[in-house]
């Protein structure tokens, strides 16, 4: 069976899908980050796949930045979410609803 | 024109005074007055200077952009001719004298600074009012006056019936306004134009717009129907009643009628001699009845007033300027002199509380007899000229209605004035007080001197001839002085001889009831009438009852109106709209991260579908 885009693409779109519910519907902070982060990986997949289909580096060079911005994210992200657990002793999302007022 | 810098140095330093005195010496309250006093005392030298280097027969204007809209242009000019020069002498001269009484009357009052301040603000808007070149310039100052007026009369504002009879002139005041505003459009409307040179060679406008413009008159002269506030004015202190509600403001309507006489057709003359002639009528049976010293001499005021109004519509204004200027004289010397006895009495107005003052304020007695005499139209007192010329253009105009109502009131003005006189100077002490009573100070006497002087001679040193200047053609009148005081009885014998038989009439009638009394007679003789008079007719009580009720039950549903359908209807519904949609809006935000995340994807995806699809 050749594999062709169709295939690449869907599986990024699953990825993408499945990182998108984990951010709608998880509790857990760093779940959710972590579905955050699929998602992000799951566009990676797809620039990657046309770069590929195109013949061109454009996307490929394009996954690179953002491998490199998600690093810098996730450092500060998870800085941020240990902050917030030292200061309210839960990283549920249930718990954070100061917006509210 | 010479020395044209002198009338606006007049007219403006009294605007100047009166600025300084609230800014900076509102604490000393001497220093206070002797700035007024020298502004008022400048302008009378002033005026005088320019009057004997111009003469009387000089007319002319001095003119200063003011606006100009379009086609529409006001200037701010001053108008200069012998009626205004005048004016300028009896404003600056009268009021200069009732200046330096007030140093007196008022010495004791704390608010003394603040008196002169208001004096000199109301002196720059009469000022203004007289030396107006047309109908704007004069209506701005015409309100000044009023705001001036409001300021004195509610002086004592701690009393609240001072405050009341301030709001009541203040407000009587607007409805002859507003229709003087009316008649100033309908004036701009017909002539377009609004300077009263230019409307001169114009001429008449419609009866309406002319009995418009005499609306200003009413209200300002206290004519009926808008009598009511003047004797209430007398809430103010006594100078002020002497200066604005006997010589000069109440007389602004009639000098604003002499002014545009030529506006006035036939019709509208007979309308204000009609009125003039009632009002003299009415305010003198009032003033038999009443039992304040200072409410009696304001309504002989009133009726004074209505015989200079009621001259002007029989086609006399020289008559009635002339009239107006003894009467300034006299009425301003009456009521200083009432308002020497009452410092004297110490503050007391009654007059049955009074008696035998002749012993212990002898000069404040001989000027008041003088005064008293002037009104009442004895020769050779200057009254008797004026009030004769008037009662002889009532004849020569063939109105023997008016005639018999003039001498009728000449008869009740002597009646009325010499009852005030009898029973304050002569009689019995009725009270303790008047058996201490004191005369008053020099500087309260002095002025009563001058003008007791004037009230004298001023119906024989040629006033009326200079007035003629303005309005020539009703013979001439001789400025010689033996013939000046003649003149009368062979100018027209009828009026002259009725006049001082009125007299007779009067002070014997006076003298027979109140001669030796210490209670009022009258009253069980004339009954029901004398409670009539005593009650002023109950014009009070009648607006109370008609205009005031129909004007509460108007706001009263102007308030429904507002509060309910205005501020609970329209205001309260888009209210309430805006907080139903707020409170339903923030049922949304639930603070809830995924919420937000969600929503944010339920965007997005609906985004999509658009683009896409």
């Amino acid at each position: 069976m050749q594999v062709g885009l169709e295939h690449y693409l869907t599986v990024s779109f699953l990825l993408f899908a499945m990182g998108m519910l984990g951010v709608i519907m998880r509790r857990n902070l760093l779940v959710i980050y972590m579905s955050l982060e699929l998602m992000l990986n799951a566009a990676n997949l797809a620039l990657v796949a046309f770069s590929r289909f195109n013949n061109k580096l454009d996307g490929q060079v394009l996954v690179f930045f953002i491998i490199t911005v998600a690093a810098a994210e996730v450092a500060v992200g998870l800085a941020l979410i240990v902050a917030l657990y030292r200061r309210r002793q839960s990283a549920h999302v249930e718990d954070l609803t100061s917006m509210k007022r | 024109m010479k020395y044209e810098i002198l009338p606006w140095l007049t007219l403006f330093l009294p605007i100047f005074a009166a600025v300084f005195i609230t800014l900076f010496t509102l604490r000393a309250k001497n220093v206070s007055s002797f700035i007024s006093i020298v502004a008022i005392v400048a302008g009378f030298i002033m005026s005088c200077v320019f009057i004997y280097a111009n003469g009387f027969q000089f007319s002319g204007e001095s003119i200063r952009d003011w606006l100009s809209v379009g086609d529409f242009h006001v200037d701010f000019g001053l108008k200069l001719d012998a009626l205004s020069m005048m004016m300028l002498l009896i404003v600056t001269g009268v009021g200069g004298a009732i200046h330096i009484y007030s140093y007196g009357y008022m010495d004791d009052d704390p608010g003394k600074a603040r008196f002169f301040a208001e004096l000199s603000l109301f002196t720059f808007s009469m000022l203004g009012i007289v030396l107006a070149n047309n109908f704007i310039e004069m209506f701005i100052f015409w309100e000044l006056v009023g705001v001036s007026s409001y300021l004195l009369i509610g002086f004592w504002f701690e009393k609240p019936s001072a405050g009341d009879a301030a709001k009541k002139a203040f407000i009587v005041n607007r409805l002859g306004d507003f229709g003087f505003m009316l008649g100033i459009l309908m004036v701009w409307a017909s002539h377009g134009s609004l300077n009263f040179s230019a409307l001169q060679g114009l001429g008449i406008v419609s009866t309406i717009a002319g009995l418009l413009v005499f609306c200003g008159a009413v209200g300002k002269s206290a004519q009926f129907p808008l009598h009511v506030w003047l004797p209430d004015a007398m809430e103010g202190p006594t100078p002020v009643s002497a200066l604005i509600h006997a010589a000069t403001m109440v007389a602004a309507g009639v000098y604003m009628l002499c002014r545009t006489f030529y506006l006035y057709n036939a019709d509208g003359l007979q309308v204000i001699a009609y009125i003039g002639g009632f009002t003299a009528l009415l305010a003198a049976l009032m003033a038999v009845q009443q039992s304040d010293i200072k409410r009696i001499i304001a309504y002989s005021t009133l009726s004074q007033l209505g015989y200079m109004v009621m001259a002007v519509g029989l086609a006399g204004p020289s008559q009635a300027m002339f009239h107006l200027t003894t009467h300034a004289f006299f009425k301003a010397l009456l009521f200083l002199s009432a308002g020497s006895v009452i410092i004297g009495m110490h503050h007391e107005q009654d007059i049955w509380q009074m008696g035998n003052l002749r012993k212990k304020m002898p000069i404040t007695f001989w000027t008041f007899l003088i005064g008293a005499l002037a009104l009442s139209g004895v020769w050779p007192f200057s009254g008797f000229f004026s009030k004769d010329s008037i009662i002889g253009q009532a004849l020569a105009q063939h109105n023997y209605l008016l005639f018999a109502d003039g001498v009728f009131i000449a008869a009740l003005t002597t009646f009325y004035t010499f009852r005030l006189f009898f029973v304050v100077f002569l009689n019995q002490e009725k009270s303790d007080v008047a058996k201490h009573a004191h005369e008053s100070p020099a500087v309260m006497t002095l002025p009563l001197v001058i003008l007791a002087a004037f009230a004298l001679i001023g119906g024989v040193i040629g006033i009326q001839g200079i007035y003629q200047y303005n309005f020539p053609g009703e013979g001439e009148k001789p400025a010689n002085f033996g013939a000046a005081l003649v003149e009368p009885f062979a100018h027209s014998p009828v009026a002259a001889t009725l006049g001082l038989l009125a007299f007779v009439i009067g002070i014997v009638l006076a003298w027979m009831l109140y001669g030796n009394t210490s209670t009022d007679p009258l009253p069980a003789k004339l009954g029901g009438l004398a409670a009539l008079m005593k009650n002023k007719f109950y014009f009070d009580e009648i607006y109370e009852a008609t205009f005031i009720r129909a004007h509460d039950f108007i706001a009263a549903v102007a308030d429904f109106i507002d509060r309910w359908i205005v501020e609970g209807l329209c205001i309260g519904l888009i209210r309430g709209g805006t907080d139903l949609t707020g409170r339903a809006l923030r049922l949304v935000q639930t603070g809830n991260l995924q919420t937000y995340a969600f929503l944010f994807v339920l965007g997005v995806a609906v985004a999509l579908y658009f683009v896409l699809r």
